[in-house]
C-alpha cells in the first residue's frame, strides 16, 4: 500500500515534465513531414492567395491591383470556355466512373474464378503511364487509319467519328478515356466498401424473399454510403484539376473544344509572357469550385444521416 | 412441404448458374477492353511503322521488327531518362513511407497539444488541388533557384497529407495494449514505431509505396514544369518530347511506351496482393 503511494506520488511529481517530454516526442515524429508539408505547401498556398489580387512577370515588381485580376476573367473567353468545359468534363466523367467502378467491385465482391487477376486487370491502366497509353489511345482512335474506325467502317458506318480530331467528339473521347483509365482505382475503394458490409442483412433479406435488385437497392447501397460519399467527392476534385488528358490527346483543341481551367492556368503562367498573378486568380476560382462541391456535397450527406 | 422446398432450390440453382455465367460474360468482356491498348501496344512495338494501321489487325507481326527496341536508346537519351526517373521515384518514395508512418504514429497513439487541430490542417490541404497553388510553388521554389534540380521534383512530392491520413487510420486499427506493454518493456517510442508498427503496417505500407511510387514515376506536370534540361528530364516527359518530335514513328513510340510501363508494371505485381486489404484497413472507403 505505500508502496503504490510512493510511485504515485513520484509520478505526479515527474507530471509536468512527463508531459513536456512526450509532447516533444509527438512533435519529434510530427515534423519531418510537418515542416516539408509547410514549406512546400501551405506557403504557396497561401501565397496564391495573395498572388492572385497582384500582377507579376516574375521580372518586374509585384504590382497589387486588387480585384483585377477577376473582373479581367469576366470578359475573358478562353476562361469562360475552359469553365464551362471543366463542368462538362465532370458532369460526363465522375456518373459514368462511378457506375462502372460500382459495378465492377459488385461483380468482383462474389466468389469468382480467376477473381485477383481480373482485379489486377482492371487496376492496371490506373497504374499504367499516361503518357503511354494516350498515345495507344491516341493511335487506335486515329480518325482515318485507327483500328476502331476501321470496325466501324467494316459494319458499314458511313459517316466515321473523328474523335479527337472533331469538336463535338473531342470531349467524349476524351471522357472515355478517363473513365477507361481511372475505374479501376474507383473499384479498389468500392471493394474496401464492401469488405465492410454485413452479409448476413444479404442472407436475412433473401430468406424474406428479397431479389437481387431490392438486395442491391435497400441493403447494399445504404451501406456503401460512406463508400459513394468519398468516391464522389475524390472523383469530382479530380475531374475539375484535369489538364493530362487533354494536353496528350487533344492538346485543348479543336479549337478551344476540350481546354479546361488547369490547361488555362498553365498556358496563362507557362507560355508567353507569364502572367502568374492572372493564373493564380485562375486558381482561385479552380479551388472555389473544388470548395463549393465538397461543401454541397458534405451538407448533402450529413441530411441524408 | 419437402417437395415445394426441393422445387424451389432447383430453381433457385438454376437462376444461379444464369447469373454466374452472365456475370462471367461480363467480366472477360471488361478485362477485354482493359487490356486490349496494351496488346495493341505491345503488338505494334514490334511493327515496322508501314505495319502499325494494317487491318485487320496483325496480333502477331509477321515481319517482326525487334531493332525498335534498340532503336529508341539512341533515338533519345532514354537511359538517362530512366535513371532520372529511377532516381527520383525511390528517394521521393521513400521519404514519404518514412516521413509518413513517422507523423502518423504521433497522430494515432500519442497525446499531444494541438492534436486535432494539427490534422484538421492536414486534411483540409488534401482536398486543396495542387494545380490551384502550382504556380507559386514554382515562384518559390525558382526563388531559392530549384528549378532545374531534382532536389525541386523530391520537394514537390515527398511530404504528403494524404500519406499522413492513409498510415494513421491504419495505425489506429492497431491495438493501443501493443504499445503499452512495449512501453513497459522499456522500448522508446521510437522503438515502438520501428519494432511494432512498422513490421505490422505492412499492407498500408504497401498501399502508400503503389501511389506514391505510381505517381511519382508517372508524373508529368511537375516535371514539365521544373525540368526543362533534357539530361534532367524524367521518362514521361521524355516520351513525350518524343511523340511530339516523330509523331509517325509508330514502332518507336510504342516500344518506348512499353519501357515506361514496365518498372510500375513490375512494382504493382510484386506489392498488389497488399493492396485491397490495404486500402479496405487503411479505411479509405470513408
Amino acid at each position: 500500500m505505500p508502496r503504490t503511494t510512493k510511485t504515485a506520488s513520484a509520478v505526479r511529481g515527474k507530471g509536468m515534465n512527463k508531459n513536456l517530454r512526450d509532447s516533444l516526442v509527438a512533435y519529434s515524429f510530427i515534423a519531418p513531414n510537418f515542416i516539408g508539408f509547410c514549406v512546400f505547401t501551405l506557403v504557396p498556398m497561401i501565397f496564391a492567395i495573395c498572388l492572385a489580387f497582384c500582377n507579376w512577370d516574375g521580372v518586374h515588381a509585384i504590382q497589387f491591383v486588387g480585384l483585377q485580376n477577376f473582373a479581367d476573367l469576366l470578359s475573358d473567353n478562353t476562361f469562360k470556355v475552359s469553365f464551362v468545359n471543366t463542368i462538362i468534363y465532370a458532369v460526363g466523367t465522375v456518373p459514368l466512373t462511378l457506375v462502372c467502378s460500382l459495378g465492377l467491385a459488385l461483380l468482383l465482391n462474389q466468389k469468382v474464378f480467376a477473381r485477383n487477376f481480373f482485379r489486377t486487370v482492371a487496376f492496371f491502366p490506373y497504374v499504367a503511364s499516361l503518357v503511354a497509353v494516350a498515345a495507344v489511345w491516341n493511335m487506335i482512335f486515329n480518325p482515318s487509319m485507327g483500328p476502331i474506325n476501321m470496325v466501324l467502317s467494316a459494319f458499314g458506318v458511313e459517316e466515321l467519328p473523328r474523335w479527337a480530331a472533331g469538336k463535338e467528339t473531342a470531349m467524349i473521347t476524351v471522357i472515355l478515356f478517363s473513365v477507361w483509365k481511372n475505374m479501376g482505382y474507383y473499384m479498389v475503394i468500392y471493394l474496401a466498401g464492401l469488405q465492410g458490409t454485413n452479409p448476413e442483412l444479404n442472407e436475412a433479406a433473401e430468406l424474406d424473399g428479397a431479389n437481387r435488385r431490392q438486395i442491391f437497392w435497400h441493403i447494399i447501397l445504404p451501406q456503401l454510403r460512406p463508400t459513394t460519399f468519398f468516391v464522389v467527392i475524390m472523383l469530382t476534385i479530380t475531374s475539375f484539376k484535369v489538364y493530362d488528358q487533354m494536353y496528350m490527346i487533344t492538346q485543348g483543341g479543336p479549337g478551344n473544344a476540350t481546354m479546361t481551367l488547369v490547361y488555362d492556368i498553365y498556358n496563362v503562367a507557362f507560355v508567353g509572357t507569364p502572367r502568374y498573378g492572372y493564373a493564380s486568380a485562375i486558381s482561385m476560382v479552380l479551388f472555389a469550385l473544388v470548395l463549393i462541391v465538397t461543401l454541397v456535397q458534405f451538407r448533402g450527406s450529413s441530411a441524408d444521416n | 412441404m419437402a417437395q415445394t422446398l426441393a422445387v424451389k432450390t432447383k430453381s433457385a440453382k438454376r437462376q444461379h448458374q444464369i447469373a454466374m455465367v452472365a456475370i462471367y460474360v461480363i467480366l472477360i468482356v471488361v478485362a477485354f477492353l482493359m487490356l486490349i491498348p496494351f496488346v495493341w501496344m505491345l503488338s505494334a512495338s514490334f511493327k515496322m511503322n508501314k505495319d502499325v494501321f494494317s487491318f485487320p489487325i496483325e496480333w502477331v507481326p509477321s515481319n517482326p521488327r525487334p531493332e525498335n527496341y534498340v532503336d529508341i536508346w539512341t533515338k533519345i537519351p532514354l537511359a538517362t531518362f530512366i535513371l532520372n526517373t529511377t532516381k527520383l521515384t525511390i528517394i521521393v518514395t521513400l521519404l514519404q513511407l518514412f516521413t509518413s508512418s513517422f507523423a502518423a504514429y504521433a497522430f494515432a497513439k500519442l497525446n499531444f497539444k494541438g492534436k486535432k487541430l494539427l490534422f484538421l490542417g492536414y486534411i483540409a490541404t488534401i482536398a486543396v488541388p495542387w494545380q490551384a497553388y502550382m504556380v507559386p510553388q514554382f515562384m518559390m521554389m525558382r526563388s531559392w533557384g530549384l528549378n532545374n534540380t531534382h532536389l525541386a521534383i523530391i520537394c514537390l512530392q515527398a511530404f504528403s497529407a494524404f500519406g499522413v491520413f492513409l498510415m494513421k487510420q491504419f495505425y489506429e486499427g492497431v491495438p493501443t495494449e501493443l504499445c503499452e506493454a512495449a512501453r513497459i518493456d522499456g522500448l522508446s517510442e521510437y522503438g515502438i514505431w520501428w519494432r511494432i508498427m512498422l513490421p505490422l503496417s505492412k499492407p498500408a505500407l504497401s498501399t502508400l509505396t503503389i501511389f506514391t511510387f505510381v505517381s511519382t514515376w508517372n508524373d508529368f506536370l511537375g516535371p514539365m514544369i521544373y525540368l526543362t534540361k533534357t539530361e534532367l528530364k524524367t521518362i514521361q516527359i521524355g516520351l513525350r518530347m518524343f511523340i511530339s518530335q516523330y509523331s509517325a514513328e509508330y514502332g518507336l513510340i510504342m516500344a518506348a511506351s512499353v519501357i515506361a510501363l514496365i518498372p510500375v508494371l513490375i512494382v504493382f505485381l510484386a506489392l498488389q496482393k497488399y493492396f485491397v486489404q490495404g486500402v479496405a484497413s487503411a479505411g479509405l472507403k470513408g
